[in-house]
Formats: C-alpha cells, structure tokens, sequence
C-alpha cells in the first residue's frame, strides 16, 4: 500500500491523480498507524515550511517519517522539511538529511519558478533518465550540496534538486508535474 | 541551459466548452476542453490555464467538475480561474485538482484576497491575474472579463499584487488580444524591473516570431496563447524548436 501523507501544508491531489495515471491508488491519510504500515509513503508539500513543521509534531507525524524503514520520497517543501533546519521561519526541521535550507538571495526573496535541467543524476529513482532533463520547480528556498545529494540544479546558485539517505528520498522538483519524465522518476520510486 | 522560458495554452472555458474571442468579445467555439488539454500535453505545452470566462459576470461558481477531469489527465502544471473570491473557492479548486488559482476582479475589488490566498496556500498557488488596456497616457487596469475600467494604472497594481504575495502575474493586454498582431512588448517590458516573480505575457500571439520577442524585447517569463494554439496555426513542437534557433531556453 502507497501513502501519502496528508497534513496542513499537502495538495496531495496531484500526486494522488499522478499515482493514479501508473495504475497506483494512494492511501491519502495523517493516520500515523496507516502511514507506519505503509509500504511506501509520499511526504508531499507546499507552503510555509514553520506552520507545516509544527503541525506534524503536533500530529506525531514527525516521529512517523523518521522512524519509517521503507522507501519514503519527500517533494518540494516534503524534502525542505527533512533537512536539518529551514531559513524559511528559522525552524529546526527533521533532520533526515544534515544540510540547511536557504533561501535564494539577491537582497530580495527570488521565487524559482519553471522547468530547469537535472544534472549529476546517481541515484536508483533516476534510472533510465539522462542528464540535463527538465523538471518543474517552484520555489524560494533551496536545500545546499552534501554528500546526500543525487542531483543538481542551478539557479541562483548551485543546489540540491534531489538528495537521498538509505530509504529517504527527496526531490525538490515535482514530479508530479513534470510530464512523462517525471513520471518515469516517480514509477522508479514505487519500483524501488 | 537553465530555467527555460515557459510556453502556457489558455483554455477560455464558457457553458463547458472551449472558446475564443478577438479582444474579449465575438466568441468563438473551439472544442472540448478536456480533449484540447490531452492533445496539448502531448504536444510539450509547458503549462495550462483554465478560465472560466463567464463565471464573473454570471455569478457561477468554477466548473469544478471539468477541473477535475482535466487535472486527471495532464501532468504538467495546472492553473484556474474565474469567479474565484474565497478561500472556500480555493480549497474546493485544489481538491479538483488545480495547482495553482488566478484570481483577477475580486482581487481589485478586495486586496486582502491576495494576502490571506498566499499565507493560506502560500504564493506560489496565486497567480494574479490582470486585463490592460491602453488608454491616452497609461495602461489601465480592467475588470469584471475587461468591461468595467479602473483608474489604477498596471505599474501599480502589479506591485501592489506582488508586495501582497502574489506568486505570479498573468498580464493580458486588450487592445492585442486576439489580433495576432503581436504581444504588447513594451508593456511587458516597462513592468519588469519593479518585479521579482514571474511575469506570463497574454494577448497578441500571431506567429512564432512573437513569441521570441516577447521573451526578448518583452522580457518576459512566460509567454500565454489561445486562438493560435487552438486553431492549430502553430504547432508547440515547431514553435519551440524555432525558439531554440533564437537561442531562447525552452523544454524539449
């Protein structure tokens, strides 16, 4: 069973119609017993990174992300959200992946808004896709190069555009969104 | 390459069908609009808009039933409008499947929309939407579908929208639209250096050459047709391709 996860911060309808055109019906629910029991879970997001961390530790949702064992794939602010801290509302985040989140800076806060190339590609959710393919982004604040990072983008600058720790997965494109590539991404997630 | 230019076909929906104007008025039936956004999505349209033009005037609600028959059969981003005045509104559009809303008369009416639309989806879900039209000295805000003129000038109100927490600004300009004559460049032009998001150019697309200059002289982010697109005049492969000998950035 696939879950998505449902919170404050989620337009899980996308995804759950995207799921739905590779022939998967996703569970969407914030019950932390489905989603512990779930075979794989999507942590979707958008929105303000301080609002959504304090309603999943309102929710015990916190607890449920980083202690599931099986593929997890966190989207756009999903992934911001595993990082260690988030510039957007100075927030201590989940901590998944040690780097911070910034936000793109020319003394005025830069939206990243469209399609723009994924480069550096070595992950398993990146089979069969080349280099330098388009994917939608729609951002303000980035997650920094580490050594978890499985793909790069540049913008402003550098940055992470997917990054992976054992089972954690995230990307801060949509997939969802972004044609059959990123349909192919998200057909290599549920295979994995 | 980098972040590409995008390229948006406009679904002007009325009674449940795809229609088209020649600046905004003598409506034109072109198809079924959940037919146009598969053919479109296939052919690498970068974006969809759908407006449901009458929803304004005749006070109805969006066609959410159509929203979300479209939104299950295209993976590329998805935006809606018409009529849209509430966060109610909003919910049950994203419930249907939208990704992002337009909000354009109610936002004039009542600024605060923008404003609680962005702290309640966050900006990147409001896409504010804007009718121009050249008067003697300035480009006029329009309302209601561009019948009711206002004294606001864009310049302003395209600020005043982005300081509110607007993601996005869809600019239409009147007087080109449906003229295939050419976007209004300078218009896109004179807005951009007050502006930090995104602006979609709308209104004029006659050819592919348009569409290099508006991304050039125009400087615009995003450039949005219809009447063209529908009538298949020009085709998304062909016009992209043509972009790329101008060495303008888009998604292949």
């Amino acid at each position: 069973m696939i879950a998505i996860l449902k919170y404050n911060a989620g337009n899980v309808c996308s995804v759950a119609f995207a799921l739905r055109r590779l022939g998967v019906d996703a569970v969407v629910t914030d019950d932390v017993v489905v989603l512990g029991g779930a075979d794989k879970i999507i942590f979707p997001g958008v929105g303000a990174a301080g609002a959504a961390m304090a309603y999943l530790r309102e929710k015990r949702l916190d607890e449920v992300i980083c202690s599931f064992q099986k593929p997890l794939l966190g989207i756009c602010l999903g992934m911001q959200l595993m990082c260690s801290f988030s510039a957007e509302g100075n927030v201590d985040c989940l901590d998944i992946f040690s780097q911070k989140v910034r936000r793109f800076d020319d003394g005025e806060c830069l939206q990243h808004v469209g399609w723009n190339q994924i480069k550096q590609l070595s992950s398993p959710l990146f089979k069969g896709i080349a280099e330098d393919e388009y994917q939608y982004f729609v951002h303000g604040y980035y997650a920094e190069i580490s050594a978890r990072t499985i793909a790069v983008t540049n913008y402003e600058n550098a940055f992470s555009a997917a990054l992976q720790r054992d089972n954690f997965y995230g990307v801060q494109f949509h997939p969802e969104k972004s044609g059959p590539v990123g349909q192919r991404i998200l057909q290599n997630f549920l295979s994995l | 390459m980098g972040l590409t230019k995008r390229l948006i076909a406009c679904l002007d929906v009325k009674d449940g069908r795809t229609v088209k104007g020649v600046q905004f008025e003598s409506l034109r039936d072109m198809g079924d609009p959940v037919a146009l956004a598969g053919y479109y999505t296939e052919a690498g349209i970068d974006e969809l808009v759908f407006l449901d033009i009458s929803a304004t005037n005749e006070r109805r609600k969006t066609l959410t039933g159509l929203v979300k028959r479209i939104a299950r059969e295209i993976n590329i981003p998805f935006t809606v409008g018409g009529g849209i005045s509430s966060i109610a509104d909003v919910d049950a559009l994203l419930e249907f499947g939208a990704d992002k809303v337009s909000v354009n008369t109610a936002a004039i009416n009542d600024q605060s929309l923008i404003e609680n639309l962005s702290k309640r989806f966050g900006s990147q879900c409001v896409v504010v939407a804007i009718d121009a039209k050249q008067t003697a000295d300035d480009w006029l805000v329009y309302k209601n579908g561009g019948t009711v003129a206002t004294k606001i000038p864009v310049t302003s109100w395209v600020k005043t929208a982005q300081d509110l927490g607007a993601g996005e600004i869809l600019l239409t300009a009147i007087n080109n639209d449906g003229t295939k004559s050419g976007f209004a460049n300078e218009l896109y032009n004179s807005i951009s250096p007050y502006l930090r998001i995104p602006v979609i150019a709308s209104g004029g697309a006659g050819n592919a050459q348009h569409f290099a200059e508006v991304f050039t002289q125009g400087n615009a982010d995003a450039a949005l047709a219809a009447g063209i697109f529908h009538n298949r005049m020009l085709g998304v492969p062909a016009l992209k391709q043509f972009l790329l000998t101008q060495n303008i950035p888009v998604r292949i």
